[in-house]
C-alpha cells in the first residue's frame, strides 16, 4: 500500500483527531513504556510543541512512579491536572486603569486581527461600555473597509486615516480622540506582520512607544492573534512579539476547526503568555474569555 | 531548538566513523532525532513514521561510502526520501483546452487566497496570459473590495457582482471573460473551515459548476498538525489539482507542505514569499526538503544573489581580490549590491541557521541604517583616502566623521571591518588555489553537511 493510502486509511479512522486518540488511550491498558511513547505523540500531534510534551510526559511518568499509580484513569487525571497548573500560571488579574483601557491587536497576516477586534468591541459594548474601534491596518487593501463595515454591525464609532497612512500617528490621535469623547475602551487593530521582518517590528514597537507617551501605562492590553491552526511556529511568533512588545494574553482563533490549538499549553509553559479570549466562529458572538478549566475538561475530561 | 539536523546527526554518529555498515542500534539513535525534528518542523506525525520506517530500510546495511561520515550518509538518504516524497520535480499549471482557463483557489480562511490570487494573476500576464479576477468572496466584509484595490493596482480586471450567490457570480464573470477576450478566469473564493458542511457543499458545486482547469489549495506555510484534516477534507470534496504554500517568507519550518503533499498526492505549484505582488515563485521540493531539515535555503540565495550582481562588476572584482586591490570604494560597490537582493531579513532567513540567530545578532547585521552610514561615511572620504586608507591619520578621521554626521569611533570601526575583509579576501585567495572555492560554487554537493 502506497504511503498515501495507508495515510487516507489512518485519517478515515481517527476522525476524532487528538481528543478521540487520547480517550482510546486513557481507555485501558496498563503503564508500560509504549503507553507514555504514545501519550508523547498524541501531545505532539496536538501541537503541544515538543519541549512541553517530552516535559509533561517526562514529569508524570516519574510522578505516576512516585506516587505508585496503577491504572490510566490515575494518570490521565494527574495530566489533567499537570495542563491547569500551566494554563493557570499567568492568568494574571486585571487592572482597573483611568480612562480608556486601550487594548491593542497584533499577529501575523491571517491569524484573525480585524475579525477578533470587531468580536472584542462587540463584547466590551455588550458589558455597557462606550467602545471605540481604531483601523490600524493602514496597510492591507480594504482592511480599514473591512472594520468599517464591522463597526456599523456592531455599532461602534470607528477611527480611521486612509490607507497608507503612518499607523503610529493614528493612534497618537485615536487616543487624544477617545480621552476627549470618554470612550471607556478604545480597541486598536494593526496590519499584520510577519515576526521575523525587522522593520515591520520596529514600526510595531514605535506604535506601542507612541501610545505609551500619549498615556503612561497604555496600551493596558497587548493581544497576540494566534490561529489555533498554527503548528510550532506560534511559539516563534509569542517569543518575537513579545521581544517588540509586551504582550498581555493571546487571543486563539478558529477554534471552531479541528484544530485544537494545543500550542496554547506550550507557549504559557514556556514564556508564561496565557490565553485571554478563544474565536470559535465568523458571527460577532464567536469570541468568548478563555477558561482554563474548560479547556483541559474538553481536552482529557471524560 | 534544532538549528541544524544535519549537525546533530553528525555528531549522533561521529564515532560510527569507520564502521563499514550501520547496524540496526547505530540507526535508532539517528531516527530518533529525524523524528523530532520532523515533528518540530510540523510535518504530520504519521507522515513522519511512514517516512521513517522508508529512511531506516535504506540506512540499515547501507555502506557508508569512505569518503563521507555515516551522519553525512544519512542526511542524503533523508533528503533524497524527503525530496522524492515532496515530488521530483517543478509542476506548472495545465491551462490547456477550451478558452476561457479556470482557476479556482480554495482554503481555510486568513491562508491567502485573495492576495494569492493577485499574485497568480501577474505571474500568469507575464507568461503571455490575459487573466481575470473573480472575487467570489461574498462573506467576510472588505473581501470584494479587497481584490478590487490589488488588481487596480496591478492593472487587471477585476469582476464582481452584485448577486448574492458564489455560484451565479463564477457563471457570469465567464460571460465578461468572454466579452473582454481575456483567457484566464481565477476564482477567489471564501475561506472555508472544512467540517463547515454547508460551505464545502458550496464549494463542491461551484467546481461542478465550472469544471475548472486546477482546482488549487491554497495552505499557510505556518500550519501545525492539523494541515493534514483541511487538505484531505478538501481534496475529498473537490479533487485538488495542486497547492499553493503562502507566507514563506517567514520563518516556519514549513512541514505542513510535506504532509499536504502526502495526504492529497498533489503537487506543490507556487510558494508567496513575501507581501508584494512579485513575491510569488514556482515551488522547488528540494529546496523545502533542506528548509524542512533546517539546513537552510542556499540555493535560491545563490539564485538570488546571481539575478542581483552585475557580472561584469563581478568580473573586475574577482581579478581586484586576486591582486589584492580591493579598496574602500569597491567594499561600498559590494554594499550597494548587497542591498539590491532584497532586505537582509530575507537573506539571513535563507542561510542555514540563520533564522535561528540570537535577537542582538539579527538586529545589529539588519539595521539596515548601518549601511547608509557606512555609505556615508565612505562617501566623505577622498578619492585617495579610499584608495589607500593607510594615510587616514586622526585629523582625516574626525574630518570624516564630521562630514558625514557620524562619530570618530563609527569611522574607526568601520576601517576594522574593512581590515578584517581584506585580511578575509587574502585567505580566500589561498583557498581558491586549492580548488575549495570551485568546489563551494558547484552548488549544494560542496555543503558541508
Amino acid at each position: 500500500m502506497s504511503l498515501l493510502n495507508k495515510f487516507k486509511k489512518g485519517l478515515v479512522r481517527s476522525k476524532t483527531g487528538f481528543i478521540g486518540r487520547l480517550d482510546n488511550l486513557f481507555g485501558s491498558g496498563e503503564l508500560n513504556e509504549e503507553f507514555y511513547e504514545e501519550l508523547e505523540e498524541i501531545l505532539v500531534t496536538g501541537d503541544v510543541g515538543i519541549e512541553t510534551s517530552l516535559k509533561l510526559t517526562s514529569d508524570l511518568k516519574d510522578e505516576a512512579l512516585k506516587r505508585k499509580m496503577k491504572t490510566r484513569e490515575e494518570v490521565r487525571l494527574l495530566l489533567q491536572e499537570k495542563i491547569n497548573e500551566i494554563l493557570l500560571s499567568g492568568t494574571r488579574e486585571e487592572k482597573t486603569v483611568e480612562k480608556p483601557l486601550i487594548i491593542l491587536l497584533v499577529g501575523v497576516n491571517g491569524s484573525g486581527k480585524t475579525t477578533s477586534a470587531a468580536k472584542l468591541a462587540h463584547l466590551y459594548k455588550n458589558c455597557g461600555d462606550k467602545v471605540i474601534l481604531v483601523a490600524g491596518d493602514t496597510f492591507r487593501a480594504a482592511a480599514v473597509e473591512q472594520l468599517e463595515i464591522w463597526a456599523e454591525r456592531t455599532g461602534v464609532e470607528i477611527i480611521k486615516q486612509q490607507a497608507g497612512s503612518d499607523p503610529s500617528a493614528l493612534f497618537f490621535d485615536a487616543v487624544n480622540s477617545a480621552r476627549a469623547k470618554n470612550v471607556d475602551v478604545l480597541i486598536g487593530d494593526t496590519a499584520g506582520r510577519l515576526h521575523n521582518k525587522y522593520n515591520l517590528m520596529e514600526e510595531l514597537n514605535k506604535i506601542y512607544r507612541v501610545i505609551n507617551r500619549n498615556m503612561p501605562g497604555a496600551p493596558h492590553q497587548v493581544l497576540l492573534v494566534i490561529d489555533a491552526t498554527t503548528g510550532q511556529n506560534a511559539m516563534a511568533q509569542a517569543k518575537s512579539f513579545n521581544e517588540s512588545l509586551p504582550l498581555s494574553g493571546i487571543i486563539l482563533t478558529k477554534l471552531d476547526g479541528t484544530a485544537r490549538g494545543g500550542i496554547v499549553i506550550g507557549i504559557q509553559d514556556t514564556l508564561g503568555i496565557p490565553v485571554r479570549y478563544i474565536g470559535t466562529g465568523e458571527k460577532m458572538d464567536d469570541l468568548a474569555p478563555f477558561d482554563p478549566l474548560l479547556f483541559t475538561e474538553a481536552l482529557l475530561g471524560k | 531548538m534544532f538549528s541544524n539536523l544535519a549537525e546533530k546527526l553528525q555528531n549522533t554518529l561521529r564515532q560510527l566513523r569507520g564502521k563499514g555498515k550501520l547496524n540496526e542500534k547505530d540507526v535508532d539513535a539517528a531516527m530518533r532525532e529525524i523524528r523530532l525534528a520532523l515533528l518540530e518542523a510540523d510535518v504530520n506525525f504519521k507522515v513522519v513514521k511512514e517516512f521513517i520506517t522508508s529512511v531506516r530500510e535504506r540506512a540499515i546495511g547501507h555502506e557508508v561510502m569512505s569518503s563521507l561520515t555515516p551522519g553525512q550518509q544519512v542526511v542524503k538518504i533523508v533528503n533524497e526520501e524527503m525530496a522524492r516524497l515532496m515530488g521530483e520535480k517543478q509542476s506548472s499549471l495545465d491551462l490547456s483546452g477550451k478558452s476561457p482557463a479556470k482557476i479556482l483557489l480554495a482554503g481555510l480562511q486568513g491562508s491567502g487566497k485573495t492576495t494569492t490570487a493577485v499574485k497568480l494573476a501577474v505571474h500568469l500576464r507575464k507568461s503571455g496570459r490575459a487573466p481575470l479576477l473573480v472575487a467570489a468572496d461574498i462573506y467576510r466584509p472588505g473581501a470584494v473590495k479587497q481584490l478590487q484595490v490589488l488588481s487596480d493596482a496591478v492593472g487587471e480586471k477585476c469582476f464582481s457582482s452584485e448577486n448574492k450567490n458564489p455560484v451565479d457570480i463564477c457563471r457570469e464573470s465567464l460571460k465578461y471573460a468572454e466579452n473582454e477576450g481575456l483567457d484566464t478566469v481565477i476564482f477567489d473564493t471564501a475561506g472555508r473551515l472544512h467540517i463547515d458542511n454547508e460551505m464545502m457543499s458550496e464549494i463542491k458545486t461551484i467546481k461542478a459548476a465550472l469544471n475548472p482547469n486546477e482546482v488549487l489549495l491554497v495552505v499557510d506555510s505556518m500550519t501545525g498538525q492539523d494541515a493534514v484534516n483541511a487538505a484531505a477534507a478538501f481534496n475529498n470534496a473537490v479533487e485538488l489539482s495542486g497547492v499553493i504554500l503562502t507566507k514563506l517568507d517567514g520563518d516556519t519550518r514549513g512541514g505542513a507542505a510535506l504532509s499536504v503533499k502526502a495526504v492529497t498526492g498533489c503537487p506543490i505549484k507556487f510558494v508567496g514569499v513575501g507581501e508584494k505582488v512579485e513575491n510569488f515563485e514556482p515551488f522547488h521540493p528540494d529546496r523545502m526538503a533542506s528548509r524542512i531539515l533546517g539546513m537552510g535555503d542556499v540555493l535560491s540565495l545563490i539564485e538570488k544573489a546571481e539575478a542581483s550582481v552585475d557580472q561584469a562588476k563581478a568580473r573586475e572584482l574577482e581579478q581586484k581580490l586576486r591582486k589584492q586591490q580591493f579598496t574602500l570604494d569597491d567594499f561600498r560597490d559590494q554594499l550597494g549590491q548587497l542591498r539590491n537582493m532584497g532586505s537582509l531579513d530575507e537573506i539571513l532567513n535563507m542561510m542555514p541557521g540563520g533564522a535561528n540567530l540570537p535577537k542582538e545578532v539579527r538586529q545589529m547585521s539588519l539595521n539596515e541604517g548601518n549601511f547608509t552610514r557606512v555609505e556615508a561615511i565612505i562617501s566623505s572620504m577622498t578619492k585617495t583616502e579610499r584608495q589607500e586608507p593607510a594615510i587616514l591619520n586622526s585629523s582625516r578621521r574626525r574630518r570624516i566623521a564630521l562630514g558625514s554626521g557620524t562619530s570618530v569611533q563609527d569611522v574607526n570601526r568601520l576601517l576594522n571591518q574593512f581590515g578584517q575583509m581584506q585580511k578575509m579576501f587574502k585567505q580566500m585567495g589561498s583557498l581558491e588555489k586549492k580548488g575549495a572555492l570551485k568546489k563551494f560554487k558547484k552548488g549544494n554537493k560542496g555543503f558541508p553537511f
